[in-house]
């Protein structure tokens, strides 16, 4: 556990993107989790999309929890800062960074144990201040430091590597989210880069709280028969409500979509998601029927994945605050402090 | 014989909470304060919003003893049936009752030694308000009036109040100044005026401000360029963040924009409270969050984050009495352990220690100044009665030229003129590191902050070597702290004494008239106000000078002193603690009981004075 360099050699023609950064410049020190862990192919996600989008890797700041999750902000996009808090208290610690300085892309970055259990409130409220964010929970329904304990996301009735059934009701972080006032929602699977990145793409570009709750099966804890978030359980229950591909407005739009087959939402920056839907009955933009459908798939056992609730008209922390588009961060004596002038005027009205 | 003391008295309110008595009272205390004379308003109240006794008292002092002062009061004014036996009471022998006689006042309700002053405010409201409201709020100003009347205290000055209090609201000013005037009136006709106590001009108040603690607390966040404010409610710190809020609703918008320069965010609670700060102060804003007791209790973790990981974070704590709950509307300074040791594991904390408004402003602006430059958190130690209650004060002070001192933080240029970067590394000796902000320089400066353990270049390790290196450095770090904050003030006695008195916070009101009384009584002491933790050697060479050490303190467990001895490594031996923790604000008359008491066991048997 103890810091590794990796080599910088690059091949030559290794491709670079619009800022003239390669892959590798979006990477991070080496992983520490398990081999075959759900969370490093998140990670591998993640950097992907960032590479993908163009993101200047110094401009975004990453914030995690406690857990095997939230260690894996060390993993990917070394020229970031980043914040690994205390258990179950990122968001806040998110919300304060982000109100010092609007300019930066806040990825938060944490479980289902940091998250549903012991960080389930200030999960809540972060989601109704619409703090703009990327949040992520990477879920796989154990605590993995601690050798496989339950969290709160486990299914009633789900079986633990040691054998003790979950008694308690499962919290759907995706319907909370929902409920609470997030704008972008959606789950997908770690398993599944196709429909992950273009998911995260599309996060990053959305103006307020996006969640994506990731199934990301735990190899060592969480893997095995009558587990609900095991690699194999996954697969056989995922169904995919939509697949998305993501446009950035730079971009020219490529794909052909037979009429009616794709839905196109432009976001507040010109950027697009093509949305294909599979399931004809789910509409991303309701969010009663977003609710219903989710609700509707606990009772058959199938995980929908995909976008499952967008509203892209939303005002964010700072909209809500008034607050100057500057960074508060940057702001000096001249704008902060009202001089001795003030002071004796405050003086007098207190005689 | 009935009282008689010119500018030197103290009347007491007997009030129910929520019957808009408080307004009505604060004009009454400003018109003295108009007229000239020093004055100390103190609010007694319960944890409630209506129904419930409150109290509030005055003391008129020509001299400036503002501390409380102890004993009955000299007047009374009894709108409180509930509580009028125990209030008649504790009237000073020779003190006068002023009640409200629309109803006959038993026998058994009043003593032989008060003079006893009624007038039928009920009737008198009844016959001039139809409204019920207007009856009950109006009577108020009615027995003001008549205070007036029976204290010398000028009508101009009470209509001068009203004109500037509602301003532009012609029709409340004259409703206003019609009930003052009836009671005015009433009482010349009804009573000798004025009676024994009463105000004279004067010039003793000068250029002094009435302001409460906790106004010029949210003050020195506004100077001290704080940009982000996370709280949570909980008296007696709420009207902090209130205050913060109104006073950058007319400081903080950008004239152009229209647009906040400030960010405020009440929070689910003191942890995401507390939370949020930290990430603000790691991202480079001053940001602060203001809370109590129980607040502190939840925000611990957070301290040891802050503390280890080495953000600034600036925490406005106005004390009141616990443990638990314990009691939300009462004083204490039973807040200095767990500031100065927040969290788990090693850690130590700097802590300011104002002892009234005017350093409250000071030290809290100073505090994000201090944070910076140290990257820890910096707790600014009130309590409800520096907060809750206005105090005459020096007016605030700010010197225009003044900069924020931002710490060692690199700039993308000074990230590229070093040879390297390593955010834990002392590089000048005095445990401080340099820090770089999130977003600034494309590739250098990055780095992970981690609760865990890490070497210098803040990668995670458990190596004994690299986390022992790094708790010295902190430990330097605090030595550091210990230069940069606030010294004690010491007070000598006008010629050599013996004795010595350590003292710090709310106690320093009081303490100006106790030193007098022993000094009255032969005992003339040296003083030394404690301000900040880490304590400064002074504190050591003070009690090492002095053959008896007094240590005065509102809280149980002698607080203080445990730090004194932990922390200068003092025999406690040699402290002899005055302790008074009931709740209500040390007196001069306690303090002075208490050592005189200690100092001559024989002579004067000791006296447990208190108030309400």
């Amino acid at each position: 556990m103890t810091f590794q360099g990796k080599p910088k050699f690059r091949h030559p023609s290794i491709p670079t993107n619009a800022l003239g950064f390669t892959r590798r410049d979006y990477e991070g020190s080496m992983s520490t989790l398990c081999a075959g862990c759900g969370h490093d192919s998140i990670t591998s996600a993640i950097m992907h999309a960032c590479f993908e989008l163009a993101v200047p890797p110094h401009r975004v700041a990453k914030l995690s929890g406690i857990g095997c999750s939230s260690k894996t902000p060390t993993y990917m996009l070394g020229q970031s800062h980043g914040f690994n808090s205390v258990h179950g208290r990122m968001p806040s610690v998110l919300t304060g960074a982000y109100l010092a300085n609007r300019d930066l892309i806040y990825l938060g970055v944490s479980g289902d144990g940091d998250t549903a259990s012991i960080g389930l409130g200030q999960f809540c409220h972060v989601m109704r201040r619409g703090v703009r964010m990327v949040y992520i929970v990477e879920n796989n329904g154990v605590y993995g430091l601690t050798k496989g304990q339950f969290s709160a996301t486990a299914d009633r009735g789900s079986k633990s590597k040691k054998g003790v059934h979950a008694e308690d009701s499962p919290i759907d972080l995706a319907a909370v989210a929902i409920q609470l006032g997030a704008t972008f929602v959606a789950r997908s699977f770690s398993g599944d880069k196709a429909q992950l990145v273009p998911l995260l793409k599309a996060a990053f570009q959305h103006r307020g709280a996006a969640f994506i709750d990731v199934i990301s099966p735990c190899v060592t804890f969480n893997n095995h028969e009558g587990s609900t978030k095991s690699y194999d359980y996954v697969r056989e229950h995922n169904i995919a409500v939509n697949a998305l591909d993501f446009i950035t407005g730079r971009e020219a739009i490529e794909i052909d979509y037979a009429e009616g087959a794709a839905q196109a939402v432009t976001l507040h920056d010109g950027s697009t998601i093509h949305l294909r839907k599979l399931d004809a009955e789910h509409d991303f933009s309701n969010r009663g029927e977003a609710l219903t459908m989710l609700e509707n798939c606990r009772e058959t056992g199938e995980i929908p994945t995909g976008l499952l609730y967008l509203d892209k008209d939303v005002d964010e922390l700072h909209d809500t605050l008034g607050t100057t588009t500057r960074p508060l961060n940057a702001l000096t004596e001249a704008e902060l402090c009202p001089g001795p002038k003030a002071l004796a005027a405050i003086n007098r009205s207190l005689r | 014989m009935p009282i008689e003391a010119i500018n030197d008295f103290v009347i007491r309110f007997a009030n129910v909470n929520g019957s808009g008595s408080a307004s009505a009272n604060l004009l009454f205390a400003r018109s003295i304060l108009r007229m000239g004379a020093p004055i100390a308003p103190r609010n007694i109240f319960p944890s409630n919003i209506q129904g419930l006794p409150t109290w509030y008292e005055v003391r008129v002092s020509e001299r400036g003893w503002l501390g409380a002062r102890g004993g009955g009061a000299d007047m009374l004014v009894a709108m409180n049936p509930q509580t009028f036996a125990q209030d008649v009471a504790a009237l000073a022998p020779g003190g006068y009752l002023f009640y409200d006689s629309t109803r006959p006042l038993p026998t058994t309700m009043t003593r032989g030694d008060i003079a006893v002053l009624g007038m039928p405010l009920t009737e008198i409201c009844a016959a001039h308000y139809h409204e019920p409201r207007q009856r009950q709020l109006y009577r108020n100003m009615v027995y003001v009036g008549a205070l007036a009347a029976l204290l010398d205290i000028d009508f101009a000055v009470l209509e001068e109040l009203i004109a500037e209090r509602f301003k532009g609201k012609e029709k409340l000013i004259e409703a206003n100044g019609r009930a003052l005037r009836l009671g005015y009136e009433d009482a010349q006709i009804r009573f000798a005026c004025p009676l024994g106590i009463r105000v004279q001009r004067s010039k003793a108040v000068g250029d002094r401000i009435l302001v409460e603690g906790n106004y010029a607390a949210a003050l020195g966040a506004l100077y001290g360029g704080a940009t982000v404010c996370a709280w949570y409610p909980i008296t007696p710190s709420t009207s902090v963040a209130e205050a913060f809020e109104r006073l950058c609703g007319r400081y903080r918008i950008d004239s152009a924009t229209g647009k906040k320069n400030v960010a405020i965010v009440q929070a689910e609670d003191e942890i995401a409270a507390i939370g949020m700060v930290v990430g603000a102060g790691w991202n480079g804003a001053r940001a602060f969050t203001a809370t109590s007791g129980p607040g502190v209790s939840l925000m611990q973790e957070f301290f040891g984050l802050a503390y280890f990981a080495e953000v600034p974070v600036v925490v406005i704590d106005v004390q009141r009495g616990g443990p638990s709950t314990g009691m939300p509307t009462r004083t204490q300074q039973s807040d200095l352990l767990i500031c100065a040791f927040a969290s788990h594991g090693d850690t130590k904390h700097v802590l300011l220690i104002p002892d009234g408004p005017g350093e409250a402003f000071e030290f809290s602006a100073e505090a994000f100044d201090l944070a910076e430059r140290l990257q820890t958190p910096v707790f600014v130690m009130l309590d409800l009665d520096i907060g809750m209650n206005s105090h005459l004060s020096a007016p605030f002070q700010w010197d225009g030229e003044r900069t924020y001192d931002r710490g060692k933080v690199l700039s993308s240029t000074q990230l590229e003129e070093i040879a390297e970067f390593g955010r834990y590394k002392d590089v000048d000796g005095d445990g401080v590191p340099y820090r770089t902000l999130p977003g600034g320089h494309p590739t250098l400066g990055a780095y992970f902050t981690r609760g865990t353990s890490r070497d210098r270049y803040a990668r995670y390790t458990e190596d004994p070597a690299p986390y022992v290196d790094n708790m010295e450095r902190l430990a330097l770090k605090f030595e550091t702290a210990r230069k940069l904050v606030p010294q004690p003030v010491v007070r000598p006695a006008s010629s050599p004494s013996p004795i010595g008195v350590v003292y710090y916070g709310s106690t320093s009101a009081p303490m100006d008239e106790a030193l007098a009384l022993l000094a009255e009584a032969g005992l003339a002491a040296d003083a030394l106000r404690i301000r900040a933790f880490p304590l400064s050697p002074e504190i050591a060479d003070f009690v090492r000078a002095h053959e008896r050490v007094f240590v005065v303190e509102q809280n149980r467990d002698a607080q203080m002193r445990t730090l004194m001895a932990s922390d200068l490594s003092l025999d406690p031996a040699k402290l002899t603690s005055i302790l008074h923790y009931g709740g209500a604000p040390i007196t001069a008359r306690f303090i002075a009981d208490a050592i005189i008491g200690r100092l001559r066991p024989a002579a004067a048997p000791l006296i447990l004075e208190d108030v309400t």
